[in-house]
Protein backbone atom coordinates (compact mmCIF):
# COMPACT_ATOMS: atom_id res chain seq x y z
CA UNK A 1 0.00 0.00 0.00
CA UNK A 2 1.39 3.64 -0.84
CA UNK A 3 1.45 6.17 1.73
CA UNK A 4 -1.72 7.94 -0.22
CA UNK A 5 -3.65 4.71 -0.09
CA UNK A 6 -2.66 4.43 3.57
CA UNK A 7 -4.12 8.35 3.88
CA UNK A 8 -7.23 7.16 2.49
CA UNK A 9 -7.75 4.27 4.43
CA UNK A 10 -7.44 5.77 7.16
CA UNK A 11 -9.78 8.73 5.91
CA UNK A 12 -12.13 6.34 5.08
CA UNK A 13 -12.07 5.18 8.75
CA UNK A 14 -12.71 8.36 9.93
CA UNK A 15 -15.53 8.90 7.80
CA UNK A 16 -17.76 5.42 8.56
CA UNK A 17 -16.95 5.70 11.96
CA UNK A 18 -17.87 9.16 12.04
CA UNK A 19 -21.55 8.15 10.11
CA UNK A 20 -22.71 6.22 12.59
CA UNK A 21 -21.54 8.18 15.73
CA UNK A 22 -23.57 11.41 13.88
CA UNK A 23 -26.34 9.64 11.41
CA UNK A 24 -28.82 9.31 14.63
CA UNK A 25 -28.34 12.78 15.64
CA UNK A 26 -28.81 13.99 11.84
CA UNK A 27 -32.26 11.99 11.28
CA UNK A 28 -33.84 11.69 14.47
CA UNK A 29 -33.75 15.31 15.73
CA UNK A 30 -36.98 15.43 15.70
CA UNK A 31 -39.70 13.24 17.15
CA UNK A 32 -39.82 10.23 14.65
CA UNK A 33 -39.90 6.82 16.39
CA UNK A 34 -37.11 4.67 15.14
CA UNK A 35 -37.92 2.22 12.74
CA UNK A 36 -38.63 -1.12 13.97
CA UNK A 37 -36.14 -2.91 11.64
CA UNK A 38 -33.08 -1.21 12.68
CA UNK A 39 -33.77 -1.18 16.21
CA UNK A 40 -34.15 -4.95 15.37
CA UNK A 41 -30.19 -4.65 13.45
CA UNK A 42 -28.87 -2.96 16.44
CA UNK A 43 -29.64 -6.09 18.89
CA UNK A 44 -28.93 -8.90 16.42
CA UNK A 45 -26.04 -7.29 14.87
CA UNK A 46 -23.12 -6.81 17.38
CA UNK A 47 -22.96 -10.32 18.38
CA UNK A 48 -22.29 -11.72 15.39
CA UNK A 49 -19.65 -8.88 14.36
CA UNK A 50 -18.32 -9.99 17.33
CA UNK A 51 -18.34 -13.67 16.09
CA UNK A 52 -17.26 -12.86 13.27
CA UNK A 53 -14.15 -10.59 14.20
CA UNK A 54 -13.51 -13.81 16.50
CA UNK A 55 -12.99 -15.66 13.42
CA UNK A 56 -11.34 -12.79 11.45
CA UNK A 57 -8.36 -12.80 13.83
CA UNK A 58 -7.77 -16.88 13.37
CA UNK A 59 -8.08 -16.31 9.68
CA UNK A 60 -4.38 -17.38 8.97
CA UNK A 61 -4.17 -20.18 11.23
CA UNK A 62 -3.35 -23.21 9.66
CA UNK A 63 -5.00 -26.72 10.50
CA UNK A 64 -2.96 -29.05 8.60
CA UNK A 65 0.62 -27.80 9.06
CA UNK A 66 2.58 -27.88 12.01
CA UNK A 67 1.30 -26.49 15.02
CA UNK A 68 -2.11 -27.19 13.71
CA UNK A 69 -3.45 -24.43 15.50
CA UNK A 70 -2.97 -25.60 18.66
CA UNK A 71 -0.99 -22.92 20.31
CA UNK A 72 -4.33 -20.71 19.17
CA UNK A 73 -6.84 -23.28 20.73
CA UNK A 74 -4.88 -23.64 23.42
CA UNK A 75 -4.72 -19.98 24.54
CA UNK A 76 -8.52 -19.06 23.77
CA UNK A 77 -9.57 -21.63 26.16
CA UNK A 78 -6.98 -19.69 28.60
CA UNK A 79 -8.67 -16.24 28.06
CA UNK A 80 -12.26 -17.86 28.42
CA UNK A 81 -11.44 -19.59 31.72
CA UNK A 82 -9.75 -16.34 32.82
CA UNK A 83 -12.89 -14.75 32.13
CA UNK A 84 -15.76 -16.97 33.45
CA UNK A 85 -13.40 -17.14 36.94
CA UNK A 86 -12.28 -13.47 37.24
CA UNK A 87 -14.04 -11.39 34.60
CA UNK A 88 -12.31 -8.97 34.28
CA UNK A 89 -11.64 -8.12 30.69
CA UNK A 90 -8.11 -6.78 31.43
CA UNK A 91 -6.84 -9.80 33.07
CA UNK A 92 -8.13 -12.24 30.42
CA UNK A 93 -6.94 -10.31 27.74
CA UNK A 94 -3.31 -10.20 29.28
CA UNK A 95 -3.39 -13.57 30.31
CA UNK A 96 -4.37 -15.05 27.68
CA UNK A 97 -1.80 -12.99 25.24
CA UNK A 98 1.11 -14.45 27.65
CA UNK A 99 0.25 -17.65 27.92
CA UNK A 100 0.01 -17.64 23.72
CA UNK A 101 3.52 -15.76 23.50
CA UNK A 102 5.20 -18.37 25.95
CA UNK A 103 3.76 -21.28 23.58
CA UNK A 104 4.85 -19.86 20.57
CA UNK A 105 7.97 -19.00 21.81
CA UNK A 106 9.37 -21.29 24.46
CA UNK A 107 7.09 -24.52 23.38
CA UNK A 108 5.61 -24.63 19.54
CA UNK A 109 8.55 -23.17 17.78
CA UNK B 1 -16.17 23.69 34.93
CA UNK B 2 -13.08 23.03 37.10
CA UNK B 3 -15.73 21.15 39.25
CA UNK B 4 -17.15 18.89 36.45
CA UNK B 5 -13.37 17.46 35.98
CA UNK B 6 -13.23 16.73 39.44
CA UNK B 7 -16.75 15.11 39.42
CA UNK B 8 -15.98 13.41 35.87
CA UNK B 9 -12.38 11.99 36.94
CA UNK B 10 -13.28 9.58 39.10
CA UNK B 11 -15.27 8.10 36.57
CA UNK B 12 -12.67 7.54 34.30
CA UNK B 13 -10.38 5.83 36.74
CA UNK B 14 -10.67 2.50 34.73
CA UNK B 15 -11.28 3.38 32.01
CA UNK B 16 -7.42 5.11 31.90
CA UNK B 17 -6.35 1.46 33.02
CA UNK B 18 -7.95 -0.45 30.34
CA UNK B 19 -6.96 2.37 27.94
CA UNK B 20 -3.34 2.52 28.66
CA UNK B 21 -2.92 -1.38 28.54
CA UNK B 22 -4.87 -1.68 25.77
CA UNK B 23 -3.68 1.83 23.69
CA UNK B 24 -0.04 0.73 24.90
CA UNK B 25 -0.28 -2.29 22.76
CA UNK B 26 -1.89 -1.17 20.28
CA UNK B 27 1.06 1.01 20.13
CA UNK B 28 3.57 -1.45 20.50
CA UNK B 29 1.32 -3.66 17.60
CA UNK B 30 1.71 -1.32 15.05
CA UNK B 31 5.33 -0.53 15.98
CA UNK B 32 5.64 -4.71 15.76
CA UNK B 33 3.61 -4.45 12.01
CA UNK B 34 6.51 -1.69 10.76
CA UNK B 35 4.35 1.48 11.41
CA UNK B 36 6.12 4.64 12.72
CA UNK B 37 4.53 6.10 15.99
CA UNK B 38 2.66 8.77 13.86
CA UNK B 39 -0.03 6.36 12.65
CA UNK B 40 -1.11 4.74 16.50
CA UNK B 41 -1.21 8.82 17.02
CA UNK B 42 -3.48 9.85 14.21
CA UNK B 43 -5.24 7.10 14.04
CA UNK B 44 -6.02 6.98 17.63
CA UNK B 45 -7.04 10.81 17.79
CA UNK B 46 -8.83 11.00 14.20
CA UNK B 47 -10.98 6.85 14.54
CA UNK B 48 -11.10 6.89 18.48
CA UNK B 49 -12.34 3.48 18.08
CA UNK B 50 -10.17 0.34 19.72
CA UNK B 51 -11.26 -2.54 17.80
CA UNK B 52 -11.34 -0.99 14.17
CA UNK B 53 -8.07 0.72 14.86
CA UNK B 54 -6.45 -2.60 15.13
CA UNK B 55 -8.31 -4.16 12.14
CA UNK B 56 -7.09 -1.16 10.35
CA UNK B 57 -4.10 -1.78 10.85
CA UNK B 58 -4.16 -5.26 9.14
CA UNK B 59 -6.22 -3.75 6.29
CA UNK B 60 -3.24 -1.25 5.74
CA UNK B 61 -1.30 -4.66 4.98
CA UNK B 62 -3.25 -6.12 2.58
CA UNK B 63 -4.20 -4.84 -1.17
CA UNK B 64 -5.93 -1.46 -0.90
CA UNK B 65 -9.69 -1.82 -1.48
CA UNK B 66 -11.68 1.38 -0.25
CA UNK B 67 -15.46 -0.54 -0.39
CA UNK B 68 -13.85 -3.18 1.94
CA UNK B 69 -12.32 -0.45 4.37
CA UNK B 70 -15.50 1.57 4.15
CA UNK B 71 -18.41 -1.61 4.27
CA UNK B 72 -15.91 -3.36 7.63
CA UNK B 73 -16.08 0.08 9.47
CA UNK B 74 -19.71 0.60 9.08
CA UNK B 75 -20.17 -2.95 10.12
CA UNK B 76 -17.56 -2.92 13.18
CA UNK B 77 -19.01 0.59 14.12
CA UNK B 78 -23.16 -0.03 13.39
CA UNK B 79 -23.65 -0.29 17.02
CA UNK B 80 -22.55 3.27 17.55
CA UNK B 81 -25.74 4.11 15.86
CA UNK B 82 -27.46 3.01 18.54
CA UNK B 83 -25.56 4.67 21.26
CA UNK B 84 -26.83 8.13 19.29
CA UNK B 85 -30.40 6.76 19.33
CA UNK B 86 -29.89 6.17 23.15
CA UNK B 87 -28.22 9.77 23.61
CA UNK B 88 -30.39 11.92 21.64
CA UNK B 89 -31.83 13.30 24.52
CA UNK B 90 -29.04 13.49 26.44
CA UNK B 91 -26.47 15.37 24.06
CA UNK B 92 -29.71 17.84 22.93
CA UNK B 93 -28.65 21.64 23.98
CA UNK B 94 -25.35 20.62 24.81
CA UNK B 95 -24.22 24.05 22.23
CA UNK B 96 -20.76 23.66 20.70
CA UNK B 97 -19.30 20.77 23.02
CA UNK B 98 -22.30 18.31 21.22
CA UNK B 99 -20.36 17.91 18.24
CA UNK B 100 -16.95 16.79 20.30
CA UNK B 101 -19.49 14.57 22.52
CA UNK B 102 -20.50 12.59 19.38
CA UNK B 103 -17.38 12.58 17.66
CA UNK B 104 -15.91 10.79 20.65
CA UNK B 105 -18.89 8.45 21.79
CA UNK B 106 -16.66 5.00 21.72
CA UNK B 107 -18.22 2.04 23.98
CA UNK B 108 -16.39 2.97 26.99
CA UNK B 109 -17.45 6.83 26.99
CA UNK B 110 -21.09 6.34 25.64
CA UNK B 111 -21.36 3.82 28.95
CA UNK B 112 -19.98 6.56 31.57
CA UNK B 113 -21.87 9.20 29.90
CA UNK B 114 -25.17 6.69 30.19
CA UNK B 115 -24.78 6.06 33.61
CA UNK B 116 -23.22 8.15 35.32
CA UNK B 117 -24.64 9.71 38.41
CA UNK B 118 -24.25 13.59 37.72
CA UNK B 119 -24.39 15.73 40.57
CA UNK B 120 -26.71 18.47 40.72
CA UNK B 121 -24.59 21.45 41.53
CA UNK B 122 -22.19 20.06 38.26
CA UNK B 123 -22.48 21.59 34.47
CA UNK B 124 -23.92 18.17 33.05
CA UNK B 125 -22.39 19.21 29.71
CA UNK B 126 -18.94 20.03 30.99
CA UNK B 127 -18.90 16.62 33.00
CA UNK B 128 -20.45 14.74 29.60
CA UNK B 129 -17.21 16.91 27.98
CA UNK B 130 -14.62 15.81 30.89
CA UNK B 131 -15.58 12.28 30.48
CA UNK B 132 -14.99 12.25 26.93
CA UNK B 133 -11.99 14.05 26.61
CA UNK B 134 -10.32 12.52 29.72
CA UNK B 135 -10.62 8.58 27.91
CA UNK B 136 -9.66 10.35 24.75
CA UNK B 137 -6.72 11.97 25.95
CA UNK B 138 -5.53 7.98 27.67
CA UNK B 139 -6.59 6.26 24.49
CA UNK B 140 -4.54 8.60 22.03
CA UNK B 141 -1.42 9.05 25.11
CA UNK B 142 -1.26 5.51 25.01
CA UNK B 143 -1.08 4.55 21.59
CA UNK B 144 1.41 7.38 20.89
CA UNK B 145 3.78 5.63 24.16
CA UNK B 146 3.46 2.22 22.63
CA UNK B 147 3.98 3.28 19.64
CA UNK B 148 7.57 5.31 20.60
CA UNK B 149 8.78 2.64 23.14
CA UNK B 150 8.11 -0.38 20.52
CA UNK B 151 10.99 -0.15 19.17
CA UNK B 152 12.93 0.49 22.85
CA UNK B 153 10.85 -2.93 24.26
CA UNK B 154 13.91 -5.65 24.68
CA UNK B 155 11.92 -8.41 25.55
CA UNK B 156 10.79 -11.23 22.54
CA UNK B 157 7.65 -9.18 21.19
CA UNK B 158 6.41 -12.58 19.07
CA UNK B 159 2.65 -13.01 19.57
CA UNK B 160 1.93 -10.26 20.90
CA UNK B 161 -0.70 -9.40 18.23
CA UNK B 162 -2.87 -12.32 19.74
CA UNK B 163 -3.94 -9.66 22.11
CA UNK B 164 -6.18 -8.34 19.42
CA UNK B 165 -7.93 -12.39 19.07
CA UNK B 166 -7.89 -12.23 22.86
CA UNK B 167 -9.95 -8.87 23.27
CA UNK B 168 -12.57 -9.84 20.42
CA UNK B 169 -12.94 -13.39 22.44
CA UNK B 170 -13.59 -11.65 25.36
CA UNK B 171 -16.33 -9.17 24.14
CA UNK B 172 -17.65 -11.65 21.94
CA UNK B 173 -17.84 -14.04 25.39
CA UNK B 174 -19.34 -10.69 27.44
CA UNK B 175 -22.51 -10.57 24.77
CA UNK B 176 -22.60 -14.35 24.87
CA UNK B 177 -22.69 -14.37 28.85
CA UNK B 178 -25.36 -11.88 28.21
CA UNK B 179 -27.68 -13.41 25.82
CA UNK B 180 -29.97 -16.28 27.45
CA UNK B 181 -30.09 -17.11 23.51
CA UNK B 182 -26.97 -17.72 21.11
CA UNK B 183 -28.70 -17.03 17.48
CA UNK B 184 -27.37 -14.50 16.79
CA UNK B 185 -23.44 -15.23 17.64
CA UNK B 186 -23.84 -18.49 15.88
CA UNK B 187 -24.98 -17.03 13.09
CA UNK B 188 -21.89 -14.69 12.81
CA UNK B 189 -19.39 -17.32 14.20
CA UNK B 190 -20.88 -19.72 10.99
CA UNK B 191 -21.60 -17.76 8.41
CA UNK B 192 -18.14 -16.34 8.81
CA UNK B 193 -16.13 -19.74 9.31
CA UNK B 194 -17.84 -21.34 6.12
CA UNK B 195 -16.83 -18.10 3.97
CA UNK B 196 -13.55 -18.30 5.08
CA UNK B 197 -14.08 -22.05 3.45
CA UNK B 198 -15.43 -21.03 0.45
CA UNK B 199 -14.13 -17.95 -0.46
CA UNK B 200 -10.50 -18.15 1.72
CA UNK B 201 -8.55 -15.43 3.99
CA UNK B 202 -8.26 -12.52 2.09
CA UNK B 203 -12.31 -12.29 0.15
CA UNK B 204 -14.09 -13.60 2.60
CA UNK B 205 -15.21 -11.14 4.89
CA UNK B 206 -17.86 -9.02 2.43
CA UNK B 207 -19.43 -12.21 1.37
CA UNK B 208 -19.36 -13.03 5.83
CA UNK B 209 -21.29 -9.62 6.41
CA UNK B 210 -24.01 -9.87 3.69
CA UNK B 211 -24.58 -14.02 4.73
CA UNK B 212 -25.04 -12.61 7.96
CA UNK B 213 -27.54 -9.39 7.44
CA UNK B 214 -28.74 -11.74 4.97
CA UNK B 215 -29.88 -14.56 7.93
CA UNK B 216 -30.54 -11.64 10.34
CA UNK B 217 -33.14 -10.79 7.69
CA UNK B 218 -34.46 -13.80 7.10
CA UNK B 219 -34.70 -15.04 10.96
CA UNK B 220 -36.27 -12.01 12.22
CA UNK B 221 -39.43 -13.71 13.57
CA UNK B 222 -37.72 -16.62 15.89
CA UNK B 223 -35.01 -14.50 16.47
CA UNK B 224 -37.05 -11.38 17.73
CA UNK B 225 -39.29 -13.93 19.60
CA UNK B 226 -36.47 -16.28 21.28
CA UNK B 227 -33.19 -14.21 20.90
CA UNK B 228 -33.39 -13.46 24.03
CA UNK B 229 -31.57 -10.19 23.91
CA UNK B 230 -30.39 -8.57 27.10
Amino acid sequence: MTITQQIMTIAICVIGTMATRFLPFLVFSSQKPTPQYIQYLGKALPCAIFGMLVVYCLKNVSLFNAPYGIPEAISIIVVILLHIWKRQMLLSIAGGTICYMVLIQMIFL
Amino acid sequence: MKKALKAAFPYTIPIFAGFWFIGLTYGIYMNVLGFSFWYPFIMSLTIFAGSLEFVAANLMLSVFNPLQVLLITLMIQARHLFYGISMLDKYKNKGIKKWYLIFGMCDETFSINYTANIPKDVDESWFLFWVTALNHFYWVSGATLGGILGSLIQFNTTGLDFVMTAMFVVIFLEQWLKEKKHWTALIGICCSIICLLLFKADNFMIPTMIAILCMLTLFRKPIEKEGGFS
